[in-house]
Parts: C-alpha cells; structure tokens; sequence
C-alpha cells in the first residue's frame, strides 16, 4: 500500500482553494439521503456533526459521555491561535504557519498547516457569534495573549476556561441540530468496532453503557473524532475515560496509524504526590507569561524556596534560551526540567518538580492583576497542593499531555480506509513533532467547522455506495468480534484488577517511551509489554456481567488496547532513529543536549498498517516536502 | 486516617437501593475525593464484591461528570469545588460521611451514584444557543462588547453542568442551571435576536422535565462549584415575563426560509 | 443561509405555537412564582397598614373604635380592600398548593442526610409557615371579623354591625392560650415576610447587585418590625397595661 497524501496542487497560499474548487458538491436537496455517522463530541466531533447536521446531513452523532459537553477539549485552559493580527505585532498567516511548522519540528505537511493557518482566522468569528465570552478590552475588542513558541499575541482566551467555552459553543450547535432533528445522539455508547463493508467504511458497532446492549449502527460515511491516547501512559492530563479504542479497533480494521510515538509532554503539571495519583493536573502554559522557572544551584538544596536567595537560585530557561526564556515551546521546557531534576536540584517531596515563580510579577503588577490573570489556576493549584501560589511558588513537573499522532489522514482526512475520516487529536495531521500550545483547539474547530463538511460532501459526491443494513455479513462479523471480546474478558476472572495493569503499562511508558527515549530501553519495554499483555489475558479480574453499567468491563476494553497501541508506539519510537519535537532519542542530540533531527533519514511521518495479531505491522512512510519553511535546527536561544 | 462510608447502592434503575457502610482505613490527606473511591473500588474488586459506580472524567473540576451529596452537601463540605477536586486533607480521622447519588425526579439514579441528566442537554437544545451556521459569522471584531458584559456573561458560562444546585435544591428546581445559559447568551449582543423566545423554550423544557419551583432559597449558588449567582435566576424570570407578555401574536411564524 | 435553513424546522417558534401565551405562562414554575410574588406583595403591603392600624390601641379605646367605624363608614374602602385581599390570599394559596405539589414531585426520594449550607430557615420553612398562616387567617377573621370563633364579641354599633375592636382584642387576649397562638402566628409570619418581602423582588425579576442587599436589610427589618408590633398587642393586654 502507498499512502497518497493527496496535497492539491498550486502555491500553497491557494492550495485550499483549488482543493475546493475541485471538489463535487452535494445538491442541498441530495444532502438527507447520506447519513454521517460522528464518533465523539469534542471539539473536532462536535463542531462536525453540527456542521454536517446544518449542511442538512442525516448525523447520527455517538458519545461515550452521559452528555455531548462533557468532551476532554473542555478542560483546555489558555487558549487558541489565529493569525487575525489584532494586535498589530506583525502576526499573519504565514507567521503562524511558519511557527507551526518549526515548532513542530518539520514533521507535518506544509500544505495541511497553511491551510489550518488560513481556518484560524474564520473560527474566531464563528465563536465570537456562537456567543463564546472570549476576554475582551475595555474598549469592547478582542483580547490577547502570546502562548510558548511564538513572539507575538495571537491567543484567543476566555479566562483559564477557554477550551470549555469553545466546546459549549460546538455543544450548543450540536443541541441546535438535535432539536431540528438533522443529528441524532447517542450518549453512553462506545464505539468497540469499525464496520468496512467492500473496502469502505460503513458503520460502527456500539455498546450502550447504561444496559450493555449492543448495537450496529450503518451509514454511507464515518467520521472519528475521538481525541488522543495519551492514557496509555497511566497518568497524564487527559480524562479518565479519554481512551484510544475507537482508532485502535478501526487500526484493527485497515487504518494506519501515523507517528504514534510524538507524544506531548507538558511542561507546568502538578507534581505526582502519591502512588494512588489517579490523574495529573495541567497548570495552563499562559502561567509562563508571569512565571518564572527556577530550581536552586545547589544539588539537594533543601531550603524553603524563600530562604534562597537570588543568586543561588538558577533561572535555567531563561540562561539557556536568552530570547524565548520561559517561553521555549513544550518539548524544550519540558525536556530542561527533567535534566535539572536529572541532576538532582528539583525540588518538592521526591525531588521532581521545579519551582513556577510569580513573586516578581506580584511584585511588579500586584497581586490583584495577577489574580484577573490567572486567578482560577492559582486556586485549583491550591486545591490540590493545599500550598497558596500567591505567597510560595508553584511546584511543577512535566506530564504527558497530548498525542501529535494519531490515524493517519490525507489532505482530505481521510484515513486509509475511503469512508472513514478522522479529526482533531485523534488524527496525526498538523502539529508534525511537537504541537504549539493553543493549537490544539485551533486544530480540532478548523477540522470540524471548516475542512471536514467540504471533504465530507466530494466524497459522498463521488462514490457509488452498495446498499448495506445490519444483517450485511460484515456487520454481523465485527457484532460477533466484539461479543466474543466481551465474553472472553468476563470468562477470565483473575487475580488482578484492570487498573494494576494500567499503572504497570504507564510506568513502563513513561520511563522508557517518555521524555527520553534510547533503544534499549524501548526495546526492553516491548519486551515488558508482551510480557503484560500475556499475564492480561490470563489474570485480570473484571467483575459482573455484559448486560448492567460495568465500569470495570469499560475500563477493561480500554486498557487492553492501550498494552497494544503503547507497544506499537515503542516500536515507532525504536524505528525513528533521530530526535524531533517531542521524540527524544538520547543517541541523537546536539552538543548542547537539543533534539538532533536526521532529515537526511527521517523526513517523514511513518504509517503502521495493521498485519493481523502477533504479526509485526507494516511501517509505511509519506515523505514530508517543504518548499516554504525551509529544516533548520531550531533554535530558540 | 480512617474514613468510614456509608454509600448508597443500587442496582439499576428499578432497583431498590440502601446505604452500605465500608471502611476505608488508609486514607492519605493528599488524596482527593474520588482517589479514595479508587481504592475502595480497587479493594472490593480484590475481594470480589461489585465496585462502586461513580461517575467522572477530567477530575478538574471542569467536565462535570462528577457529583455526589456528601453528608448532605452537593459535592461535599468545600465551597466552590467539585468533588474531583475536594482533597481528603479537608476531613479528619474518624470521619463518618454519608454519600448520595443527585436526588431529583428529572434526574433518575441508573446506577450507585450515577444519575440520568440528559434532561439538562433537552434545556439546552430548546434555545440555549446562538442560531450560527458556519461560515456565517462577521469578523470577530465587527461587533464590540462591553467589558463588563463580556465578563459577567463569561461569570454565567461558566457553569459546568454538573447538577448541583438541582441536588442542592429543596425543591429539585433546575432554574440556576437554565438561568446561566439564558443569561450568558443574553448579555450578549450576539444573543439578542433569539433572547426572550430562548427564555420562553428553555423554562418551557425545564417545566416539561418536571424540576420543582425556585423558591429564592440560595443553596444551588452556595454549592455550585463555579459559584454562579442567583442574580441570573432573576434575570431569567424578566426575559421569560418579557418573552410571554411583549410577543406579538404572529410571532409564530419563525424564520421559514 | 437558504441551505440550512430549507434543511431544518424553524426552530424557536416551540413555545409561541403552543396555545395560549398566557396558559403557559402560568403553566410554568416562573408564572407561579410571579402569582406568588403579586399576591405576597399585597399581602406585604397589607400586613403593614393593618399592624400600624391595629397599634393605635395604644391610643385608647376611643382612638381605636373610632378607626374601626371610619373604616366601616367607606365601605368602597372596606370592602374594595377585603376583595382585593380575598382575591390575593386565594391566588397566593392556589399557586403556593401547586407549587408545593410540584415541588414535592420534583423529589420523589429524599435524601438520608441533608445539611443546608448558607440558607435561612425562613427560606426552607415557607412551605409549611405559609399553610399554617392560613390557617390563622381563617381563625383570625372568625375571631376579630365575623366575631363567630370570639366567646364574648360585641358591637359599638349593633344595629349596623359594627364591632368594637378595642373591647373584643382586650377580651379575646385576656386568654392566655389564644395570645399564644397569635404570637406563635406572628413569629412564623415574621419567618415568611423575613424571605417573601425580598424573595418577591427576585421572583419578578429584579435583582441587582447595588440594590438587592438594601431590599433584604429592608426586607428583613420590616419582619421584625411586624414581630414586635403585632406582639405588643397581646403582650400588653396579658400584662394589663391595655385592658
């Protein structure tokens, strides 16, 4: 198989214009005979399925979720990018296309970025007239930000609450359309299967988590939007129930699965405090606007962060990084934190964490303005530390955060399998090795509100589609794949719970496939993963039946495909020998310890097609070109 | 310290359901809430017995999946906090804490702790919205807000819609939660077009869904983890008496076409 | 928007296709509680004159009796004001069966545990200090008014039928366990104006932040007030400084 990335042809400024141009439409009245089935209800499902439901679509939309609002894009804090230039700062489209592309370490499509840069500018229209309180100036205009990895203020921000207010805008529109009829919901339902009818994408097969039915659903397209797998690491900022089952089955299915190694480690999380830790919690990246990063000079310096004066403090971003100091892009800030502590001068129990200091912003604003700024942040980090912010530094430490890969998808989003489309985290598109901060949402609503209902219509325009109902044999094949599933996992009735699986796969991934990467550690982990995965099948202890609420059998399904997925990711970290973004590999670093990327190798996003189990997957490769932002080491000193 | 619990189980949503007492005697004062939980989930899977079903996701305090009625207080004893966010080190040793699924008719229990809110998503589709079509907004600058009625809708949209102040309300009356939307929505300009017909079919829906009355009492505001204020109560009753008195009798024809 | 709107109903048109705007209106938690709100005004505004009135017994018999025939010489003014009493003690009763009802519905089960967190006890004791008021309502009119509840009524103008208040509250205090239940009535009428004469306010849909405080410092003051003035009465008249 080849993968055809599709990249219209043309100036790249005018790539998305002829894309659409060429693309067939859908006669208004045509548009209810196709239904559209949408897997998750973030930011990228949401904004689709309401989208496709207004274009006049047949949207039957599925969530995992008690309701459509409570999607992970909610918990985004700081912000979203777009090249409006409010400010007059020098921003532009290119400017935030050409900040993308580096802070992603050249490893994403040019064409895919230029477009997204492009989109940037209508969203914030579309959720300003959504109603969403974006934070506004006096003089009633829109207010800004600057965000890691750029040099100017192009971040949209409503509070620390900005994901939230973007995804009850998209939510809103969505009940719009429940309302009209045009979608369909279905809450409570996991997507366990992906139905491929003749080659194409046709259906999916559900479990209705209140009664634990399950259920076939056909249509003409499907659209996953089912965000990241960043916890395969066990911990991480993302939610509990935040899973990878739907791509990894519809990876099962056909679809490849690109770059699953670039994972996101966020730089400003809460410290783990003990080994019951059930989550990590993001501190917004806008804290490193005011905040300054520090640990003492000293190894093991034991003092109160007060007792240590000026001097013997050491500033480390802002040593090492003179013109973005604090504001170097995640992978960098993260990556240095863990060094400091490597050295032994974090601090906090444990000796990981490193000190987020507002004293001379306090000192300089007052604490009042730091408070408008930060003021919901401060107290939720009090929450959890039980420390006050305003009168001791923060402790922070590095979590992973987000997935930059994902399924892979052409120009088009489409994935591998024609029929199946995938947005938002859960495809590997646009943010290469590393994704900026506030770029996700950006990301997620472009896909949603303005790529997708376009690709979506060409592709319905141009296929001839057999007809297919539940009882089409393939239907009835992956019903039956999934109920043997179910029945296999409840039949087995170890000693272990699902949960202690989960923490041993985590720990395994964030020692060896975290931030620091070498290849015997990963190989090693491969080995510790099929060792797991073994002992998985034959000891886990999954209570009650199928056919009730079971939170543990929904747990259980999860897990059991995140010991795949964290497999096949040290697989791809083990294959790309170089270091890129938030891919470290320790063998390929600079002097001065920065990622050494090998474009001469590795110019490429690498796609696992799935060879059946226990066979090892095949790595296709699309090799990346850039015309316009030309690979140089970044360099943000 | 040692926790003891008393939970209330139930089976499904037929079922009848009691309170079971458990002892939690390792608890850490840096856990959170619902990390206790774990660990009791985790030791009754070991022992075999069914794990508490409880219901979360982000556990920051922002998704809000999670509510339970702590020893009678919608998501325990800290103003302000979801109980994904409350830590054990506000509780002392030898705590007895009762814990209670949201009690409401609107809100049936399906299970344990969970509850049925999806009557919270019908509120929302009857007029909690801006009528946008992609692709249809003006520049985000065309229409300037004041500051201040960009702040206090952001004070209303904040809300979660988690629950609580039904939980919390003597009389089960969901007027705070339809009142944010209702208020966020109609301090805008944006929100203007649609503002007393979105009052009329929101507190429509909301009295369909068989919530009880307002009653002016305070104790959804008092609980509500975003600390959304009862001023927005009365705002929804203005719109909605406005809605219902200055409508013109044609009104009806809506926007065919 | 030709496209999106030819997809979809006219959304929006739920609530004014439906019948009557009016039906609705009242139909709804909201409408109820402005009924409530209107009528408890009334009431408010009565409880008030009717206080300030009664404490001119104070004054002396003369004073006092002499109120009372003035009021029975306009009978517009009396019996103008009896309707448009009646009418909001019936409405106020009528929405408030309705509203408990609902109320109680809306909560099937209740809980094990319940510890209130900020609220009066005047806000959560309305539902039953309100059907207990009524009560005494009923018994205050057969007692004071109609003279029917009073073992010895007498009138200043009996071939007109009109009473003497002085006489009949000396006498109908003189008990002791009548005092009491009045005063026992008082106090859960000072709990329900202590929240309804603010509460109305935000029921109608008027709170703001500069001057909801001062309506409930008001609010709150004005239950007091009629606590202690309309106590004083049967306190007087057991320690015999009124008799």
């Amino acid at each position: 198989m080849k993968l055809e990335s599709r990249i219209p042809s043309g100036p790249i400024e005018k790539k998305w214009d002829n894309c659409r141009f060429d693309m067939k439409l859908v006669n208004p009245a045509n548009k209810r005979k196709y239904s559209v089935i949408v897997v998750g209800t973030g930011l990228a499902g949401g904004a689709a399925a309401a989208t496709l439901g207004e274009l006049g679509y047949n949207v039957l939309c599925f969530s995992h979720h008690d309701s459509p609002r409570r999607a992970h894009s909610i918990a985004a804090q700081g912000g979203i990018n777009a090249a409006k230039n409010y400010c007059n700062d020098g921003d532009s489209i290119y400017r935030l296309f050409y900040d993308t592309v580096k802070g992603g370490d050249f490893r994403a499509r040019e064409a895919n970025v230029y477009r997204l840069a492009q989109i940037s500018v209508g969203i914030i229209d579309q959720c300003v007239a959504q109603g969403v309180p974006f934070a506004r100036e006096y003089g009633g205009t829109l207010s800004n930000r600057s965000f890691g990895g750029a040099q100017v203020s192009r971040t949209f921000y409503a509070r620390g609450q900005t994901g939230q207010q973007l995804l009850l805008g998209a939510y809103q529109a969505l009940e719009r359309q429940i309302d009209a009829g045009s979608v369909k919901m279905f809450t409570r339902r996991e997507m366990l299967d992906l139905i491929v009818i003749d080659g194409v994408a046709r259906g999916i097969v559900t479990r209705d988590m209140g009664t634990g039915k399950l259920e076939v659903t056909i249509a003409d397209a499907v659209v996953l939007g089912t965000g990241g797998y960043g916890n395969v690491f066990y911990l991480s900022t993302n939610a509990k129930n935040s899973n990878a089952t739907a791509i990894w089955r519809a990876y099962k299915r056909g679809a490849a699965f690109g770059n699953p190694c670039f994972t996101q480690i966020h730089p400003t999380c809460i410290p783990v405090s003990g080994d019951y830790q059930s989550k990590l919690t993001l501190m917004s990246e806008s804290l490193r606007n005011d905040g300054r990063i520090w640990v003492p000079l000293k190894k093991g310096d034991a003092r109160a962060a007060d007792q240590i004066p000026e001097a013997e403090r050491d500033y480390f971003l802002e040593r090492r990084y003179p013109s973005f100091g604090n504001l170097v892009p995640r992978d960098v800030a993260s990556r240095n934190a863990k060094m400091v502590c490597d050295e032994g001068r974090g601090v906090g129990p444990g000796g990981y964490g490193v000190y987020l200091d507002f004293a001379d912003s306090i000192r300089r604003l007052g604490a009042s303005t730091i408070r408008e700024r930060y003021g919901n942040l401060f107290e939720m980090y009090d929450r959890i530390t039980g420390e006050d912010p305003y009168s001791v530094p923060m402790r922070i430490y590095p979590a992973v955060h987000y997935t930059m890969g994902g399924l892979w998808v052409d120009y088009r989003l489409q994935s591998t399998i024609p029929g199946l489309f995938v947005i938002g985290e859960a495809n590997f598109s646009d943010h290469g090795a590393n994704r900026l901060g506030a770029s996700a949402l950006m990301q997620g609503l472009a896909d949603g509100y303005f790529v997708l209902p376009y690709t979506i219509g060409d592709y319905l325009a141009n296929t001839k589609l057999a007809k297919a109902d539940e009882s089409h044999v393939a239907a009835r094949e992956a019903l039956g794949n999934v109920e043997n599933l179910t029945k296999k996992m409840l039949g087995i009735r170890g000693k272990r719970t699902v949960d202690s699986f989960h923490k041993e796969l985590g720990k395994y991934m964030w020692e060896y496939c975290g931030m620091a990467r070498t290849d015997k550690g990963l190989q090693f982990a491969m080995g510790k993963i099929a060792e797991l995965r073994e002992e998985y099948w034959k000891n886990v202890n999954i209570l009650g039946s199928n056919e009730e609420i079971n939170q543990s059998l929904e747990r259980a399904g999860r897990v059991a495909d995140f010991i795949e997925l964290g497999e096949l990711m040290c697989r791809d970290a083990l294959e790309r020998r170089e270091s890129c973004g938030g891919h470290f590999r320790e063998e390929w670093q600079t002097p001065e310890g920065e990622a050494q990327r090998d474009d001469e190798n590795f110019s490429h996003a690498a796609a696992w097609l799935y060879q059946g189990d226990g066979k090892t997957p095949e790595r296709l490769v699309e090799p990346l070109e850039f015309e316009y932002v030309h690979p140089s080491q970044r360099s943000y000193k | 310290m040692k926790i003891t619990l008393h939970v209330w189980r139930q089976k499904d949503r037929n079922a009848q359901g009691k309170l079971v007492r458990y002892e939690c005697p390792n608890v850490s004062e840096h856990m959170s809430f619902l990390e206790m939980l774990d660990v009791l989930n985790e030791d009754l899977t070991t022992k075999g017995e069914d794990p508490v079903a409880f219901e979360h996701d982000c556990r920051e305090g922002i998704c809000g999946s999670c509510g339970i009625v702590i020893n009678g207080v919608a998501h325990g004893p800290m103003p302000g906090t979801t109980v994904c966010q409350l830590h054990m080190r506000h509780f002392k040793d030898g705590d007895e804490l009762y814990l209670e699924p949201w009690r409401a008719k609107a809100f049936p229990v399906m299970k344990d702790l969970i509850v049925d809110r999806g009557a919270f998503d019908r509120i929302i589709a009857a007029g909690g919205y801006i009528s946008v079509p992609a692709g249809s907004a003006p520049d985000g600058n065309a229409i300037p807000v004041p500051k201040e009625d960009s702040d206090r809708a952001m004070d209303a949209a904040q809300c979660i819609g988690c629950g609580a102040c039904v939980a919390a309300c003597p009389n089960a009356s969901a007027s705070l939660f339809t009142s944010a939307k209702i208020s966020h929505l109609g301090l805008l300009p944006q929100g203007q077009p649609e503002r007393y017909e979105r009052a009329l079919n929101m507190v429509q829906q909301m009295t369909i869904e068989e919530f009880g009355a307002c009653g002016n009492i305070g104790e959804c505001e008092a609980v509500c983890p975003k600390r959304i204020s009862i001023e927005n109560i009365a705002r929804m009753h203005r719109d909605y008496m406005n809605g219902a008195f200055s409508a013109r009798p044609n009104a009806e024809a809506g926007s065919a076409g | 928007m030709s496209v999106g709107s030819a997809a979809q109903p006219a959304a929006g048109a739920k609530a004014a296709g439906d019948g009557s705007r009016l039906f609705l209106f009242y139909n709804s938690p909201v409408g109820k509680k402005a009924v409530m709100a209107v009528t408890g005004l009334v009431g408010f505004g009565f409880v008030i004159g009717h206080m300030l009135g009664n404490l001119q017994i104070f004054l002396g018999p003369e004073v006092m009796n002499a109120y009372g025939m003035k009021l029975h010489e306009t009978p517009p003014l009396l019996y103008g004001a009896r309707t448009v009493l009646l009418g909001a003690v019936a409405l106020h009763i009528i929405a408030a069966l309705q509203l408990i009802k609902m109320n109680s519905d809306a909560r099937p089960t209740k809980y094990a545990k319940v510890s209130p967190v900020t609220s009066s006890y005047a806000s959560r004791t309305m539902w039953w200090s309100g059907p207990i008021l009524g009560f005494f309502i009923v018994y205050h009119l057969l007692h004071f008014t109609s003279g029917a509840a009073h073992p010895n009524f007498t009138y200043q103008d009996a071939a007109r039928h009109i009473p003497a208040p002085y006489e009949n509250v000396v006498a109908g205090f003189s008990n002791p366990l009548v005092s009491l239940f009045y005063i026992i009535a008082m106090i859960l009428l000072m709990l329900h104006i202590n929240h309804g004469a603010w509460s109305l306010f935000q029921s109608l849909g008027l709170n703001h932040p500069r001057y909801t405080p001062l309506i409930r410092t008001v609010a709150r003051t004005a239950s007091y007030a009629l606590l202690i003035g309309n106590c004083a009465i049967p306190l007087a008249v057991l320690a015999g400084v009124v008799k």
